[in-house]
């Protein structure tokens, strides 16, 4: 029987940033002027590499704790949840997040972040965790601050937290940003706005999740994730594909 | 009135930054976090094929090389196959410790990636020459770039690719060929990406 994989849907780029955004400067001389050349996926696209969960540590996805030297990070102290699906609206199974961000001051653990807000002794800035077998996935934190950077004079990005995925195929790996509900720096992003559909950086607003909140401890957000959809394995008697 | 299809939309995807260091090669960041850290070197004990180095830098619009890019690679192994459940071709000897997949931050100063792997072999139905995927984020990439490297001394293998052929200019296949040189005896295939201009780069709709 002849069997071709279950290729990924192809990706809707309307929904993502164009490669050159003119107010975001830095995009300029950082990207292709050659449209990209379709590539019907094979057995390289389709695949992706795999971890397991002993490959990580016990702390690596409580940032609260997973550097603490001397006492608790400062900050909201605050639990990031949400669902991983594909397109099919399945769940993404263990499959790795990492996540990093800035401190709750707005600066972050890096050798080239020179902004006048302290590091926090006690805060790394980045975790990591993989997702359950129905593709939930939480995170410990601080909420971190807003910070400027220097694309106009007075641009300041709205707190965010950076998140990188891989699915089950490399033709699905995705880093973005989730953003924090009711931030007023968000409609002024220069970064968020690259994105030309609103509804789409509307999803990348993480709403505050009471229910999953912790009494008298720490608020929650949840920010859901959706990686790209894929075909099933096609059969000569299966044609339709799902 | 039509009904609705039932499919979600992919999460948009936003830029890594100047500061992907940090989730990703905390090391480069300057700092130490993790017991386990996801590394450039490929190399486990006991994988067969040939040791190599993959090395090169990846150019800015103006010619410089950009010094903040974080890199990926994903490979089968030297038998062809690819360490992923997605991989059934079980005619090809799966070697479960080799990942295949490695991870870098180009040099802050330079600009240089490097990875140590093994050559890959021709994977599944082995019509494609043997070749790494390649994807790429960066402060200024609003989303990561794909892209593969085949090797220069395939040359045969190459002509023939399926993915190379589709390429309409024969001169832009040869942005994908990394050059194969020996240094201190052991084999290094030099692989610079061009983002802009005459040599620039093809990357994939993927």
């Amino acid at each position: 029987m002849a069997i071709t994989e279950g290729q990924l849907f192809q990706r809707n780029r309307s929904l993502h940033p164009p490669a050159h955004s003119p107010a975001y400067k830095t995009s300029a001389l950082r990207s292709p002027q050659i449209p990209l050349w379709s590539l019907q996926n094979t057995i390289s696209e389709i695949s992706g590499p795999t971890f397991k969960p002993a490959e990580l540590g016990a702390l690596d996805h409580d940032l609260y704790s997973n550097y603490a030297k001397s006492g608790d990070p400062i900050g909201e102290r605050t639990i990031v949840h949400g669902h991983v699906r594909d397109e099919n609206g399945r769940g993404v199974a263990n499959t790795l997040v990492e996540i990093w961000q800035a401190n709750a001051g707005g600066r972050y653990r890096h050798v080239n972040d020179r902004y006048m807000a302290p590091i926090d002794p006690n805060f790394g800035g980045c975790g990591r965790t993989m997702t359950d077998e129905n593709g939930y996935y939480f995170f410990r934190t601080v909420k971190p601050g807003a910070y400027p950077f220097r694309n106009h004079i007075n641009s300041w990005r709205p707190a965010h937290i950076h998140f990188s995925l891989f699915g089950t195929s490399f033709a699905q790996r995705l880093i973005t940003q989730m953003y924090f509900e009711g931030d007023p720096l968000i409609p002024m992003d220069t970064i968020a706005n690259t994105i030309p559909d609103k509804a789409a950086i509307e999803r990348l607003v993480a709403k505050l999740d009471l229910n999953a909140s912790i009494p008298l401890d720490s608020l929650a957000y949840r920010f859901d994730i959706v990686l790209r959809g894929r075909r099933s394995t096609l059969f000569e008697n299966k044609l339709q594909g799902n | 009135m039509t009904q609705t299809l039932p499919y979600l939309s992919e999460t948009s995807s936003q830029t890594a930054g100047p500061y992907v260091h940090i989730g990703l090669v905390p090391s480069q960041a300057g700092f130490d976090i993790f017991a386990n850290n996801f590394t450039n070197n490929l190399l486990v004990p006991g994988v067969a094929g040939e040791v190599i180095t993959i090395e090169g830098r990846i150019f800015d619009g103006s010619d410089t090389p950009i010094r903040d890019m974080l890199v990926e690679i994903w490979q089968a192994n030297s038998f062809g196959r690819y360490n992923s459940p997605e991989d059934q071709h079980k005619s090809l000897k799966l070697e479960p410790d080799f990942r295949g997949w490695g991870r870098t931050g180009t040099d802050f100063e330079t600009g240089l990636f490097t990875f140590q792997t093994v050559k890959p072999g021709r994977v599944g139905d082995q019509k494609q020459a043997p070749h790494v995927s390649f994807w790429m984020a960066a402060r200024g990439i609003s989303m990561g770039l794909a892209t593969r490297m085949y090797f220069g001394d395939e040359a045969a293998a190459n002509a023939a690719d399926p993915v190379l052929n589709v390429i309409e200019q024969a001169q832009r296949r040869q942005t994908l060929i990394a050059e194969r040189s020996m240094r201190d005896g052991k084999p290094v295939y030099t692989f610079n990406l061009y983002l802009q201009g005459p040599k620039e780069t093809v990357f994939f709709d993927v």
